[in-house]
């Protein structure tokens, strides 16, 4: 499989507007989940899976595929979003989400959902994951990447330096881990819970090659992705700077919306919102 | 014979299985002298990863190499391994069933003068409660080359659990271990001794000892403590006493495996021989088993006693 068709923002925009409707209504359906953190992490997904990963929805086990591991598992219902849209399942199947019976469990199982390259949810274990991948691929002569999502609350997880540091030691320039910076936390600001700051700079420091973007600017989204692909010899990460909740106005930046459902009128309202944004009113 | 320790069988062990497949890799914290795993590292050293002292980083590092196809064997001291790197085993290997070896070492209390920190008494309980899981306990030298390969070809979550001192020879070369099958090394119809791991040769010693009483007691080596081999246990329960021997607690381990065969299956007295509700402590690796009891002599007094009771 050769390179990807690249998509124009006004398509990505579509997608992303897709995206975030199936996030409240799927998360709106269960009366439960995280409708917060997937919506911050929405852009990003959206030009991972629509305009940067080499991935085959036919073939999901296809062993050259470029691999995304959601670290930020409980950010679900926006990887199903994708992987439904791409094509992997039926978008009528997101509807199931946390049902009794459903392969779309409250947090991401490999066994389930084809597409779905990592069982995720207790946080801090995706980047650890995303090395020995990275290192299988430098063994086997493969070429492809791997793409690892982390929230920056998780990142106070210790578990995660382990594993910056092993990135570096054994430089894995093969590995782009992307930290969905939105602030918050379940308890409220991460800056009062337990700042992780300055996380450029623990990168940094940590022997990664860093770059800190809008996670909400496709252009610049893609350009950093660009970017991380051509650093050679040590691991790159992008601190996408994004707004929790992002999308829904009485959503954006409420630690309150990290793991709570919209009810019904609120579900009614995020979705007159996100159709007000398709006619041209954002 | 020589004595032999399971952590040495298991790095040469390694060393054979690394030539015949490329996809084996091995995973070390540090401590790749002491588990034998730096036998490998030193013939295959692009396969060998050594993680630094990072045990959560250790198992999850593995679990990614796994999902790429790789056979990754992880090692540390069990005490590590299970307790350290627990959750990450449990959400990382076991519950998505991720094909990662995790070959623990320094087990129980013959870890000796490193004292109870070291001594992982409850290993087998953490991993045996895990769905999704094999735990497989070696009795020697030649169970331990020929339990590499056999979980090295079984696709899913292994525990292998290993020791630090050499140890009596049980098996010679025409013995042949799988996965899930007890072992009956000694015939016998007034009470049977089910063991693993260091505890085998024990078992064997107290039931010779006792022979020459004229008590005939059957020997079963339970390797695979999970899934536990029901009809062995069953056999054993023929006899209408058994005695458990591990070097483990014994809250959680073999005799609570065998335990819960019978009471569900078949009552019969039984006695445990293992560690009670404490932790082990500095000593050399014989005076930590006369200590605590995980000894012939003490198997030979269980099964005694047992007798008064049989049915």
């Amino acid at each position: 499989m050769e390179g990807i068709d690249k998509l124009q923002s006004q398509d990505l925009k579509q997608i992303a507007r897709r995206l975030r409707s199936h996030i409240v209504k799927m998360v709106g359906e269960a009366g439960s989940g995280h409708p917060g953190g997937s919506l911050s992490a929405v852009e990003i997904l959206a030009t991972l899976y629509f305009n940067v990963m080499k991935v085959d929805p036919e073939n999901p086990d296809w062993p050259d595929r470029d691999r995304f591991i959601l670290s930020k598992g409980h950010a679900a219902p926006a990887l199903y979003a994708a992987l439904a849209e791409k094509g992997y399942f039926p978008t009528e199947k997101l509807i199931t989400l946390r049902k009794l019976g459903s392969p779309l469990q409250g947090h991401p199982d490999r066994k389930s959902v084809p597409g779905v390259e990592v069982s995720t949810g207790s946080l801090g274990h995706g980047l650890a994951v995303a090395n020995g991948m990275a290192l299988a691929a430098r063994l086997d002569n493969r070429n492809y990447n791997v793409y690892v999502l982390l929230g920056d609350g998780e990142i106070q997880e210790g578990m995660v330096w382990e594993a910056a540091m092993a990135a570096a030691h054994y430089k894995l320039d093969n590995l782009i881990a992307i930290v969905d910076h939105n602030h918050l936390q379940i308890d409220g600001k991460i800056s009062e819970v337990m700042s992780p700051e300055p996380v450029a700079e623990k990168f940094k420091a940590f022997g990664w090659s860093v770059q800190t973007i809008d996670g909400h600017d496709f252009d610049q989204i893609q350009t950093a992705i660009e970017n991380a692909k051509k650093v050679q010899g040590k691991p790159s990460v992008i601190i996408a700077e994004t707004v929790k909740g992002k999308g829904i106005s009485f959503m954006e930046n409420e630690a309150d919306w990290h793991g709570k459902a919209p009810k019904s009128e609120e579900l009614n309202k995020a979705l007159a919102e996100l159709d007000g944004q398709e006619n041209g009113q954002s | 014979m020589a004595k032999i320790a399971t952590r040495e069988a298991y790095g040469k062990a390694l060393v054979e299985l690394g030539r015949q497949n490329k996809d084996i890799v091995v995973l070390d914290a540090d401590l790749s002298k002491s588990t034998k795993t730096a036998l490998f590292a030193k013939e295959f050293p692009e396969r060998f990863f050594n993680m630094g002292i990072a045990e959560q980083n250790l198992m999850c590092t593995a679990a990614g190499l796994a999902l790429s196809g790789k056979i990754p064997f992880a090692s540390t001291f069990a005490v590590f391994a299970t307790g350290r790197a627990f959750e990450q085993i449990r959400n990382g290997i076991a519950y998505p069933q991720v094909n990662v070896k995790i070959a623990a070492t320094h087990s129980g209390l013959t870890v000796g003068e490193d004292g109870a920190s070291h001594q992982a008494i409850e290993d087998i309980a953490l991993m045996r409660v895990l769905p999704n899981m094999t735990v497989v306990v070696p009795a020697d030298a030649e169970e331990t080359r020929q339990a590499v390969q056999a979980v090295a070809d079984y696709h899913g979550p292994v525990y292998l659990r290993l020791g630090r001192p050499a140890v009596e020879t049980v098996y010679e070369n025409n013995y042949k271990f799988q996965i899930g099958k007890a072992d009956q090394l000694r015939k016998g119809q007034d009470a049977a001794i089910i063991a693993c791991g260091i505890m085998v040769n024990e078992a064997l010693v107290a039931a010779e000892e006792l022979a020459s009483e004229g008590i005939n007691v059957m020997v079963v080596n339970m390797s695979t403590i999970k899934p536990i081999d029901r009809e062995a246990v069953l056999a054993a329960a023929a006899t209408g006493a058994i005695v458990t021997a591990e070097e483990h607690t014994i809250m959680g381990g073999l005799g609570s495996a065998v335990a819960e065969v019978l009471a569900t299956e078949k009552p019969v007295p039984m006695a445990m021989v293992g560690i009670g509700d404490t932790f082990g402590e500095s000593g050399k690796p014989a005076e930590l088993m006369e200590k605590y009891g995980l000894t012939a002599s003490n198997i030979k007094t269980k099964v005694k006693k047992l007798l008064e009771k049989k049915i």
